[in-house]
């Protein structure tokens, strides 16, 4: 039986011919993740563990990037109890204020994942980086503790739901679009347990930003990782993010012909419109024209999902010479320094505070209702982040609409959610 | 015997505990925030020893441990759902919540109801009701687990 691109990759680091779905293995891992809230966590049971050392000092990843900087007293101690950790254990790729950005973002950025790897974070979103052809997941704060004391984690391997990607996305429909369609159709735990791999053709019509985003959300299916296919897009993307100090092996993984998935999707990308998912799961979608009258009280573009260049830019092109309306808060916040300061060079931020915007430097800030832009009762939002659970941004009577960069921006000039078409 | 707290589909993690409280990871502070919003009087309410039963999905959203802490940390002997979120399903044994997939348990099973668990075999009793239900049984791996006691001891042994 031929196995799955996720199962090929879990497979060469457990040192195995072949696994099943179901199996259990352990494997190697080439990166441990944690930030800010989850690693003090996973401090305390790494030291009860009777560990002295990390595994591999380069390999354990630390982003503080949830409530930086310091928001509060409390998360300053949480954040100096990660910081002395990264001193003590001669941490390589420990990143400061000033350095950090949200880490889905930032760890392909630096070049610390490539295509074949095996990770694990303690952040849900760690399967954001199956955009690059690697195994990727979200797991717990003593799950990480292992794996920086070990270099090893166990997994049940997964079966897995095949995308078959077609056609062309029209103008304004983007990653975030696509996902959230896919999400809409499959539901909150559609691929539960599951790998979600992404291929076919439409795949050459999807930039790397677009994947992220899309890989991003997989957990918001439920499901174990997002995978897509690696192409020329993926290589020359690798090739710019080349990280000198690590000196990554790329390994290629493609699923055998006679691969099993549970279930196959063929997903036409030229029939999916501009998508917004309402309050208060991520698969109560709606296209943009089945909307209606959605006023909003603040707009926030930004997140490991939708934070990065692309979205920078699709947000200044339609902000360009126009204002947010009078009572919409807009939050602008780049994921990343680099894309920070590309935003800076490539004019959007003058863009952004021209049209009334907030733009800050690099956190998950509201999107986890941190801070900078915690909603009260009553209001409501439109964002480009992946979770509109109730309570996620703020009050419990607050309300989320998931969307795009192009939607979000257009709705904060219009003060209710509209289509950039309609601007 | 566990009274039970019955609740729907898909609570998450943001439910369960609340990211505003996570800048503080003690066990009994965020007990008391627990269920805080989908259930304003769960931590006032609950006792030590009761179950809490729920659809399908349970524990979806981030992958804060903090969730399964602070069930645990609030007194809950076990959860019982029809399915669990992935992450919060490794995050409940290496923390050492028992937790239960079972569908019809997860249906029959109403708020309020006196239910008693045992973990060895699975078998769920519905006291109230004199129903009982079979759950599936850990699987061989997350045995060594529970039996270690949690990851964190499974390790120290394999360190
Ligand atoms: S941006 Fe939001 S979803 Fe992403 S890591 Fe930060 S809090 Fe989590």
């Amino acid at each position: 039986m031929g196995m799955t691109m996720t199962q090929k990759i879990l497979a060469a680091h457990a040192g195995l011919e072949e696994v099943k779905a179901g199996q259990f293995i352990e494997a190697d891992l080439d990166i441990v993740l944690g930030n800010d809230i989850t690693a003090p966590v996973a401090i305390k049971e790494f030291y009860k563990m009777g560990a002295k050392q990390v595994y591999d000092k380069d390999k354990v990843v630390l982003v503080p990037d949830h409530f930086t900087p310091n928001k509060d007293i409390k998360t300053a101690q949480l954040c100096k109890e990660l910081r002395e950790f990264a001193v003590k254990m001669d941490i390589t790729n420990y990143f400061e204020v000033g350095e950090v950005g949200i880490e889905h973002a930032l760890l392909p950025e630096k070049g610390l994942v490539v295509a074949g790897d095996v990770v694990i974070g303690a952040d849900s979103h760690t399967c954001t980086y199956g955009a690059l052809g690697a195994f990727s997941t979200g797991i717990g704060s003593t799950d990480m503790a292992a794996g920086m004391a070990t270099g090893k984690a166990w997994f049940k391997v997964p079966s897995a739901i095949k995308f078959q990607l077609e056609g062309k996305p029209g103008k304004w429909v983007s990653g975030k679009d696509i996902i959230l369609h896919i999400i809409g159709k499959i539901g909150v735990d559609g691929a539960l347990y599951k790998s979600m791999e992404f291929m076919g053709p439409g795949l050459a019509h999807l930039s790397m930003d677009d994947r992220f985003t899309m890989a991003n959300m997989a957990i918001e299916a439920g499901a174990k990782n997002g995978i897509f296919a690696v192409d020329e897009k993926t290589i020359e993307y690798m090739d710019q993010h080349k990280n000198e100090h690590m000196k990554k092996e790329i390994k290629v993984y493609s699923p055998d012909d006679d691969a099993e998935y549970d279930e196959t999707y063929v997903i036409d990308l030229s029939e999916i419109k501009p998508t917004v998912a309402f309050p208060h799961l991520p698969e109560n979608t709606k296209t943009i024209d089945e909307v209606g009258e959605i006023e909003i009280d603040q707009a926030v573009i930004g997140s490991c999902t939708n934070g990065r260049l692309e979205d920078m830019r699709i947000a200044a092109e339609i902000l360009k010479d126009r204002k947010a309306a009078k009572n919409v808060r807009l939050i602008i916040i780049p994921a990343t320094q680099k894309i920070y300061l590309d935003c800076i060079k490539k004019g959007y931020a003058e863009i952004f505070i021209n049209a009334g915007a907030v733009f800050s430097t690099p956190t998950c800030g509201p999107c986890m209702g941190g801070h900078m832009g915690v909603l009260a009762a009553g209001e409501r939002a439109i964002s480009t982040t992946n979770r509109n659970f109730v309570g996620r941004m703020g009050h419990v009577d607050s309300e989320i609409y998931l969307a795009s960069p192009a939607v979000a921006a257009a709705s904060a000039v219009a003060g209710k959610i509209i289509s950039p078409d309609d601007l | 015997m566990g009274y039970v707290f019955k609740y729907g589909d898909n609570v998450d993690t943001d439910v369960i505990i609340p990211a505003r409280y996570l800048n503080a990871p003690d066990p009994e502070e965020l007990a008391k925030h627990c269920m805080e919003d989908i259930d304003k009087d769960f931590a006032k309410k609950v006792k030590k020893g009761d179950i809490i039963v729920a659809g399908k999905n349970f524990g979806c959203g981030s992958s804060r441990e903090h969730a399964p802490v602070a069930i645990k940390a609030a007194g809950v002997q076990c959860v019982i759902a029809s399915s669990f979120a992935r992450i919060f399903y490794r995050n409940s044994f290496n923390t050492g919540l028992p937790i239960l997939e079972c569908q019809e348990a997860a249906s029959k099973i109403s708020e309020g109801d006196e239910v008693t668990v045992d973990f060895a075999t699975g078998k769920i009793t519905n006291v109230t009701k004199g129903e009982v239900y079979q759950a599936e049984p850990f699987p061989e791996f997350i045995q060594k687990i529970i039996a270690s006691g949690g990851l964190v001891n499974y390790v120290k042994e394999n360190l």
